[in-house]
């Protein structure tokens, strides 16, 4: 249980920059997410702080103790990896063993903790299978156990459930962020997935092109986004003009729909039904066009109908 | 598949199976059933009596098996390291290295040998090498003794040990490594916990592979011995093409076959052990 801090950290590869001075500080206990598209830099981050990889500048310490010269071994990091990376040739027990085993803690002492490591991501009564013979959940299940049974400083965690499918994905979010809390472990999370960047995490940091772009709480990432990268990458962003001149963004949820001739005219071009929600796809005058987002409830309009939107000049966030 | 063109896909490998049958596995059996037979009395068991009471066939048997296993160990104490250093390589050096392993496959096995008895003879390289350096006085002995026809076997075998154990190494995840290494693993944990398990299936099935090759080789021992290595195969030719006496023969070919079928046994029950 540690607090983490990044300054300054920089990769090259050649004169390509994975990671462009990136500072970023957690708190202990702290969940953050690193979020952003492929080849941002997400993952050669999180290596960086694994220790898997040195970076080129730039100071990484865990628990106030300097690190960026640190093997992967000296650093007392859970690691889960997308691909999970079981030893095929070891049992479930003996791959939640293994990094017991390196600690010199051995016979009861270390069959016990395995044994709560399992309980804790319910897989007690698997421990003599295979991980051949487990599904991918139960698979990321073992992973996740393994990365916690000997107390790590910290946890990391690299799309650890990008390769589940939605359901799944959905539930495993759940017992993720509830193992997080009760263990209280300092965690990062790497992702290009921005719902699970949103539901998962007490902040988020925002990467792309190796240079963060926002470091904040969800919610305000999510209204009060810095710039154009992370309005449109975290969800659907309209972008509309202020007053001032400027432009601001505003999320689908937030534009209200009405009848024909109590607002901004419209007219729908696209109705997508999504469950819970009505996403409309509206063209506006002067070629505008704006999506928003209303709870279905019985009837929807048709492509082509008139309707007009409006919306608080509040929740337009002005960005650059 | 229905019983219709099950029954024309057989008519199609027909012909083949015919071939396979008058080919090779009829004058298999015709061989080993030699060895149960005398000429106007039937069915008997005296060439195996025979085997018994001369205990040179047995010694040669033995004198081959330890051949053949001094050959594989020598061959797993180079092939491994190598193997592992090739997987270690960038993309192009992969290639030249495959190509350096597998270019003796091209030449003739005949000109390998001989090619080292110009490296191995008292006036070759390694011979004037040593004495240059001082390490010996007189020639050492390479060539017809049991070193000469161990040191021509691993070479000539190394490839069919290397390359299955290349393959399994490169199949070796990355980050299960790493993934180790993140667990507090240090290097020798790892190689030993982690790589080695996973690259033992292949080590196992290119050594035995090895073995069984060594217990048949003729060429290599024929030279490389100059018939002072008496090893299965030369003892074969010996008693097929000079004494002619192939009821012997065929029995020494009968127990050959038996012990070579045992240790491949042996090795799929291990290796369905491992992975079950």
């Amino acid at each position: 249980m540690s607090d983490i801090r990044l300054e300054g950290v920089t990769k090259r590869y050649g004169t390509f920059a994975a990671a462009d001075s990136v500072d970023l500080s957690v708190t202990q206990g702290e969940f953050v997410t690193i979020l952003g598209p492929s080849g941002s830099g997400k993952t050669t981050l999180l290596s960086l702080i694994a220790g898997l990889n040195r970076p080129t500048s730039g100071r990484i310490s865990i628990g106030g103790r300097d690190v960026t010269e640190a093997t992967a071994q000296e650093r007392n990091i859970g690691l889960v990896f997308q691909s999970y990376a079981l030893f095929p040739h070891m049992t479930v027990l003996q791959n939640v063993l293994f990094p017991l085993g390196v600690r010199r803690i051995g016979g009861a002492e270390a069959g016990r903790l395995a044994r709560d490591a399992l309980k804790l991501v319910r897989l007690d009564g698997f421990e003599g299978r295979r991980p051949s013979q487990l599904s991918g959940g139960q698979q990321q299940r073992v992973a996740l156990a393994r990365a916690v049974v000997f107390k790590p400083d910290i946890l990391l965690l690299d799309e650890p459930l990008g390769a589940l499918d939605r359901k799944l994905r959905e539930e495993l979010q759940v017992e993720l962020k509830q193992l997080q809390r009760s263990l209280g472990v300092t965690t990062i999370l790497v992702t290009h997935d921005q719902e699970e960047a949103l539901s998962l995490s007490d902040r988020i940091m925002v990467l792309d092109k190796g240079r963060v772009q926002q470091v904040a709480a969800p919610t305000e990432a999510y209204l009060k986004p810095a710039n154009r990268f992370v309005a449109e990458f975290l969800g659907i962003a309209n972008f509309v003009g202020l007053p001032d001149g400027r432009q601001g963004v505003i999320r689908p949820e937030r534009v209200r729909l009405m009848a024909a001739g109590q607002g901004l005219p419209a007219r729908v071009v696209e109705a997508i039904y999504l469950g819970q929600m009505v996403r409309y796809h509206l063209a506006l005058e002067g070629n505008q066009s704006v999506v928003a987002a209303v709870p279905f409830l019985g009837a929807a309009h048709a492509p082509g109908e008139r309707v007009s939107v409006s919306w608080e000049s509040a929740d337009v966030w002005p960005v650059t | 598949m229905n019983k219709a063109s099950r029954l024309e896909g057989f008519g199609f490998i027909a012909p083949l199976l015919v071939l396979m049958v008058v080919a090779f596995n009829a004058p298999i059996v015709y061989m080993l059933g030699l060895a149960f037979w005398e000429k106007g009395r039937g069915f008997t068991l005296e060439h195996y009596e025979g085997l018994l009471e001369a205990p040179v066939y047995l010694r040669v048997l033995g004198n081959t098996m330890r051949i053949a296993l001094i050959a594989t160990l020598a061959n797993i104490l180079i092939g491994y390291p190598l193997a592992h250093w090739m997987r270690g390589l960038g993309s192009r050096g992969r290639v030249i290295a495959i190509a350096l392993v597998v270019l003796p496959f091209w030449v003739s096995i005949l000109v390998r040998t001989y090619a080292w008895i110009v490296v191995l003879g008292n006036g070759g390289i390694v011979n004037r090498a040593l004495q240059w350096s001082g390490l010996t006085d007189a020639p050492v002995s390479f060539l017809y003794n049991e070193l000469g026809v161990t040191i021509g076997m691993a070479n000539v075998l190394l490839p069919f040990l290397v390359l299955p154990l290349f393959a399994a190494m490169l199949r070796i995840d990355d980050r299960l490594l790493q993934a180790a290494a993140s667990l507090g693993a240090p290097p020798r944990t790892i190689f030993w916990k982690v790589y080695f398990p996973l690259t033992l299936p292949a080590l196992a099935a290119g050594a035995l592979l090895v073995f069984i090759l060594c217990l048949g080789f003729y060429v290599t021992p024929a030279i490389l011995g100059g018939g002072r290595v008496p090893m299965i195969s030369n003892l074969l030719d010996t008693l097929i093409n000079q004494i002619p006496r192939w009821e012997q023969a065929s029995a020494i070919s009968t127990i050959l076959l038996i012990v070579t079928l045992a240790i491949f046994a042996a090795y799929r029950r291990l290796d369905r052990k491992a992975s079950a």
